[in-house]
């Protein structure tokens, strides 16, 4: 911007100033409606926890009942039995996905090892494609092979005389847990590595010179130079996964969920769903996903203060 | 001379046992990951008849293309194939230009409390009200049954307007000053000046966009009852759950979709239905993605740093 030469010019930029300052805020109005429409207003909805709601009435034809909701899921001995399954589900799967967690650092570690170029970019490159696929799609997947009918396993498993009847892979409640977690990661692990292998296209390359020279063999090096390097970037998304525990999505268990293994698949986020879209329990569903988001935010809010603790640098 | 290895450096023993396991470690992992989509695609162009007996495994056999013609006359899905395309394109270009234009808003320090409604935005990443209130407010907003309940939540999205912002803030200024004194109003510099400054990073937010938009499933699930709504992800997760039902409406004739499928072929299995609709569903991302690779890491590369 060009000194001011005269009075009035000067006058005249500070009150284009002003101007601008409000011209520019209601350009960004409509998004920041849109934002507000969409993040805050649902907040407003926590009032349905509060009311006997029943959705073809209105909110003001229902009775208050105040906390009735919320303290039912602790007196309620129904509500206490099905939320503490649910709970556990959550914090099996959750803590199944976390101890996995160490597997995309190892997955970049390794592959960091390979030194032919177009073998590690092409591992790189196919292994992340399940990430872009929907639940819905790794359904398929899963419905195609494992299928009792036409499931492509159960096919050769009898054309091999190993069983005799299909197995239904799907509609069983055995290893649920498990199945669950092996599928997201078969879904998640590329993803997940690239994170580590750009840091790892960081790490100077001296290092590994001067370890060599040294005489540290392989493992020496993976162990003491690449892992280490690593550890920041573990530690943020260790810690992102600690903040979002109790967040697990509803696609995944929805599209898996099925009446034999429904004992184990249901997580907060889908038994939300079942209660409140489901049997039309919305002040129940409301009270428990309202509850959940506090935990949530409670659990970042920790998360970021113990990374302050120890790294003395927050994460959000 | 294992192939590899490198021609000129020494390995001992352990060096060659190392390699062998890693590279075959890597190399199932890569086939576990696009075997599947492979295994789909060669089973709808092999012949019914033998798709449906044996397990295909490797090669297509008596190649054909019937699946893929006859199940355009499937009911709903010409409608679900409509859906999807213009939700992911109109979303994505929505979502590009918000993140942009919000993104280069941000960057003006003299707009009217900027750093309050920064915040505003951003801080709408770690809260969630929850899905019921989430819905509730989205049946009181009339978005049940609405093509824009697809569009309107998602064109805000607050990571993408980090990015933006983020990188406009690293390209230099003077662009901008020089454009202001020759008279250009803030909307001119924006699409003059700014948007073409920032297309790598506005490549990455529309290719997660699209994605997002094309792989969505929950609001179709919770908002749409309107048959001409649903999307391609929703049919094919109505034909995987009525496999049962889909096949027996296959056979006999009768109302509503079983006219339509009924005049398929009667080498149409349930299987082949699904199978083919599925290459549908991914197809687009497939051609896309190795295009389109180097865009996707480099955002989750930037976000990394920034978050």
């Amino acid at each position: 911007m060009s000194s001011p030469s005269s009075s009035t010019t000067y006058v005249k930029l500070k009150k284009n100033k002003h101007r601008d300052r409000f011209k520019l805020f209601f350009m960004a109005l409509p998004f920041l409606i849109l934002c507000f429409t969409f993040s805050y207003l649902p907040l407003y909805g926590w009032i349905y926890s509060m009311f006997d709601y029943r959705p073809p009435f209105k909110l003001y034809q229902c009775d208050f009942v105040g906390l009735k909701w919320i303290t039912s899921i602790i007196t309620n001995p129904a509500y206490r039995n099905a939320i503490g399954d649910v709970l556990r589900n959550t914090f099996a799967i959750s803590g199944l996905n976390l101890l996995t967690s160490v597997l995309p650092l190892a997955f970049a570690v390794f592959l960091n090892e390979v030194k032919r170029g177009w073998f590690k970019r092409i591992v790189q490159v196919l292994t992340t494609l399940p990430n872009f696929i929907s639940w819905v799609l790794v359904y398929s997947v899963a419905y195609v092979f494992f299928s009792t009918g036409d499931g492509v396993v159960n096919k050769i498993l009898i054309d091999m005389h190993i069983i005799s009847s299909p197995i239904n892979f799907l509609a069983s409640d055995n290893h649920t847990w498990l199945s669950m977690t092996l599928w997201s990661l078969w879904k998640t692990l590329g993803w997940s590595a690239i994170m580590y292998l750009a840091a790892i296209a960081g790490i100077d390359q001296e290092l590994y010179e001067a370890a060599k020279v040294d005489g540290a063999g392989r493992f020496r090096t993976m162990w003491n130079i690449t892992v280490p390097s690593l550890l920041p970037t573990f530690f943020v998304l260790l810690m992102l996964s600690v903040a979002n525990f109790l967040n697990n999505g509803l696609d995944q268990y929805y599209v898996f969920q099925n009446a034999m293994n429904k004992a184990h698949i249901q997580v907060l986020d889908l038994y939300v769903y079942n209660i409140g879209v489901g049997s039309m329990n919305f002040p129940l569903a409301t009270a428990v996903s309202m509850l959940k988001s506090i935990v949530s935010i409670a659990l970042l809010f920790t998360v970021n203060g113990v990374s302050k603790l120890l790294r003395g640098e927050t994460i959000v | 001379m294992l192939p590899i290895l490198k021609k000129k450096e020494h390995y001992n023993f352990g060096d060659i046992v190392f390699y062998i396991i890693t590279y075959l470690v890597f190399a199932a992992l890569t086939i576990a990951c696009i075997y599947p989509f492979y295994f789909l695609i060669i089973n709808t162009l092999t012949a019914n008849e033998i798709s449906s007996k044996t397990a295909v495994l490797l090669l297509p056999q008596k190649i054909h293309f019937d699946n893929y013609v006859k199940i355009l006359k499937l009911n709903g899905l010409t409608d679900a194939l409509f859906v999807s395309v213009a939700r992911t394109i109109i979303g994505a270009a929505l979502t590009v230009f918000a993140s942009a234009f919000l993104g280069y808003l941000f960057t003006k320090k003299e707009m009217w409390g900027r750093k309050f409604w920064y915040r505003f935005v951003i801080v709408t990443m770690y809260f969630n009200a929850g899905l019921i209130p989430w819905f509730i407010t989205m049946l009181n907003l009339g978005l049940r049954n609405n093509f824009f309940a697809y569009i309107l939540p998602a064109i805000v999205a607050p990571f993408n307007v980090i990015l933006v912002k983020t990188y406009i803030e690293n390209t230099p200024q003077a662009l901008q000053e020089a454009a202001q004194i020759d008279g250009a109003g803030y909307f001119t510099i924006f699409i003059k000046v700014v948007w073409p400054l920032c297309v790598p990073i506005l490549a990455t937010v529309a290719i997660f966009a699209a994605v997002g938009q094309w792989n969505s499933f929950t609001d179709t699930l919770l908002l749409m009852t309107d048959s001409h709504l649903y999307t391609l992800q929703f049919i094919l997760y109505r034909y995987l759950n009525q496999a049962s039902s889909l096949a027996s409406i296959m056979r006999n004739s009768g109302a509503g979709i079983g006219q339509s499928v009924s005049n398929l072929a009667g080498s149409q299995t349930a299987q082949s239905v699904r199978m083919t609709v599925s290459v549908v569903v991914i197809l687009p991302i497939l051609f896309v993605y190795p295009f389109f690779q180097r865009f996707f890491v480099g955002g989750i590369i930037i976000g990394a740093v920034k978050g």
